[in-house]
């Protein structure tokens, strides 16, 4: 397609096509590229007392020799030798990896309940999954908080069935399990509609040649129709597990105290303790592990695309 | 058949599981009674609190203008970026071009947001309401640029080519044809950026300053406090406004589509 358009007479070099270009890719180098050079630059500076909290680092680009011999990898050193900023980074692994599995082990039934449901009905479903994503992210998790709470509604029904006796309570909110409930129901339509879109475009016909060559559905299944969707097992697990790792919202309004997630942890180290060049670091090494994912993410879009 | 029974049990178990919680919350707007399990008949006085509460009523104003100012420079550039990445081929530096419209969907937004207040610091700009909108726009135009790129993709290049060859200017061919046949994909990338930006906390709290404080800074606030009717009877007005925006912008994309259909048949018919 575009081969066609370049090579058109009409498509010749043209200083104002560039613009197309120029403007957006000009607009992200600077508001998403450059923040994350800083980024790494106030990672390696001293906390000052004075406003802003670290000590100056921009002051123009003549001093790139005194960049060098200014780095200081104190706030790295500082990660490593505390081992709550470990457990925290691990715990956030653990948490977005448990929440991944439970997603996709949710998430598949439905997509795939989805895909075999009549054509007519399709719309109509896929338009259901996506609407609660319209509604706010913060509302959703907030809503959880009245259903979850020793003497909310959970509590309530399960009195009135006769499961909890009068005092019991449900002791789930403020912990993990309260954060999987909440991430799961968050980022569900994350997950149903990528594995949806692979699904969909299944070719039923391979389905149908097993079954008349005896092959029983569970084992079709696996044969066929779950290889087949890898491609959005992959991209609904990539774009649930990348963000769930730095997930902020979810483990401060449902997890307890000691729900250790990183994201918590650098929003405390930033508005709490107002130590920014140790909140960088603590960025910096984040977005050091998603490295890996964010790859593997940018790939399967590209080939979607 | 088996197995369509059993896709309708996960189909309802899944849709229950998605909407109980917002319809709970909905219902207990309406609630007389402060506690949460009390159902003390139906009120509207959350509603009046709610309305009489200016700091709650000045965040939902600030998010509205960030929301639509940020949505709309979001829409210009999203598009701009889904059409350098379908008909740009090559182009200097196009794999980063194409890594820096894909990574800010997946990107955490704590990174997203201390990098981007860090550079307001560094360059001096003081932090408020147009520091957010920056923000806003860098990651909503991402999403818009990969709904207007699904829609470019599958799009029938030849009209375009038409016009070309007869001599239309090629901006004059965008603004004629190819705007009013991707217009869908841009209507539903701005209209979800416009909620990205509305339900945006992290970021947004990261780039804020004073005087600009938005809705989710305030709901957020108030929510750490306990939990109150107050922020149902404002979460059920969003919720209502969002699911009239959804259904509206879906029926008019229908309708658009089948025009679209409509119009590729008579003129089908009409060559041949």
């Amino acid at each position: 397609m575009a081969s066609v358009s370049e090579t058109h007479p009409a498509n010749k070099p043209n200083p104002a096509r560039w613009l197309v270009v120029a403007v957006p890719y000009v607009w992200l180098l600077l508001f998403f590229a450059a923040p994350f050079l800083i980024i790494f630059k106030i990672s390696l500076s001293e906390t000052a007392i004075a406003m802003p909290p670290y000590t100056p680092l921009f002051d123009g680009f003549g001093a790139i020799g005194d960049f060098v011999s200014e780095l200081d990898f104190d706030n790295y050193l500082f990660l490593t030798d505390d081992p709550l900023y470990i457990e925290a980074y691990l715990s956030s692994l653990r948490i977005a990896v448990i929440s991944t599995f439970l997603l996709l082990l949710i998430g598949y039934p439905m997509a795939l309940a989805m895909a075999r449901a009549p054509t007519t009905l399709r719309p109509t479903l896929v338009m259901l999954v996506i609407l609660p994503f319209w509604t706010s992210f913060l509302i959703r998790v907030y809503a959880w908080i009245g259903i979850l709470k020793p003497d909310g509604l959970l509590t309530l029904l399960f009195q009135s069935v006769g499961l909890f006796g009068a005092d019991d309570q449900l002791q789930v909110f403020r912990t993990d399990y309260a954060v999987f409930i909440g991430i799961v129901y968050s980022y569900l339509p994350f997950m149903v509609l990528p594995l949806y879109s692979a699904l969909e475009k299944m070719d039923n016909t391979l389905l149908e040649a097993a079954s008349d060559l005896g092959c029983p559905p569970w084992k079709a299944f696996w044969k066929i129709t779950f290889p087949l969707s890898l491609p959005g097992v992959i991209a609904g697990s990539m774009i649930c597990f990348i963000p769930i790792t730095g997930e902020f919202v979810i483990p401060d309004l449902l997890g307890g105290a000691d729900t250790l997630m990183i994201g918590k942890t650098l929003w405390t180290e930033f508005f709490g303790n107002r130590d920014w060049p140790l909140a960088s670091a603590v960025a910096v090494i984040l977005l050091i592990m998603l490295v890996v994912p964010i790859m593997i993410f940018q790939n399967q879009q590209k080939k979607v695309a | 058949m088996r197995s369509s029974r059993f896709d309708a049990t996960v189909l309802t178990l899944g849709f229950a599981f998605l909407y109980i919680p917002i319809i709970i919350l909905v219902v207990y707007s309406f609630n007389a009674s402060k506690l949460v399990t009390v159902w003390g008949g139906f009120s509207l006085q959350w509603y009046k609190t709610m309305w009489s509460n200016q700091g709650l009523m000045d965040a939902a104003w600030v998010t509205a203008r960030v929301g639509v100012i940020s949505a709309t420079i979001g829409t210009v550039l999203g598009t701009l970026a889904a059409l350098s990445l379908v008909r740009f081929a090559r182009f200097p530096g196009r794999m980063l071009f194409s890594g820096m419209i894909y990574a800010p969907l997946v990107m955490p937004e704590v990174i997203t947001g201390l990098s981007m207040l860090l550079l307001f610091v560094a360059v001096g700009i003081d932090r408020g309401f147009w520091t957010v909108i920056i923000a806003h726009t860098t990651f909503t135009m991402c999403y818009v640029a990969i709904v207007v790129q699904s829609r470019l993709l599958t799009f029938d290049q030849s009209l375009e080519e038409a016009a070309l060859d007869l001599g239309c200017p090629p901006v004059k061919t965008f603004f004629k044809i190819t705007l009013p046949l991707i217009l869908p994909a841009v209507i539903a990338g701005w209209m979800l950026a416009f909620t990205l930006s509305l339900d945006d906390l992290v970021i947004a709290s990261f780039t804020t300053g004073p005087g600009a404080t938005t809705l989710p800074i305030k709901i957020y606030s108030q929510v750490r406090l306990g939990v109150t009717p107050e922020i149902n009877a404002i979460c059920t007005i969003l919720i209502g406004l969002v699911t009239i925006g959804v259904i509206i912008t879906s029926i008019t994309t229908k309708q658009a589509e089948m025009r679209r259909i409509r119009d590729e048949h008579v003129a089908a018919r009409g060559t041949t």
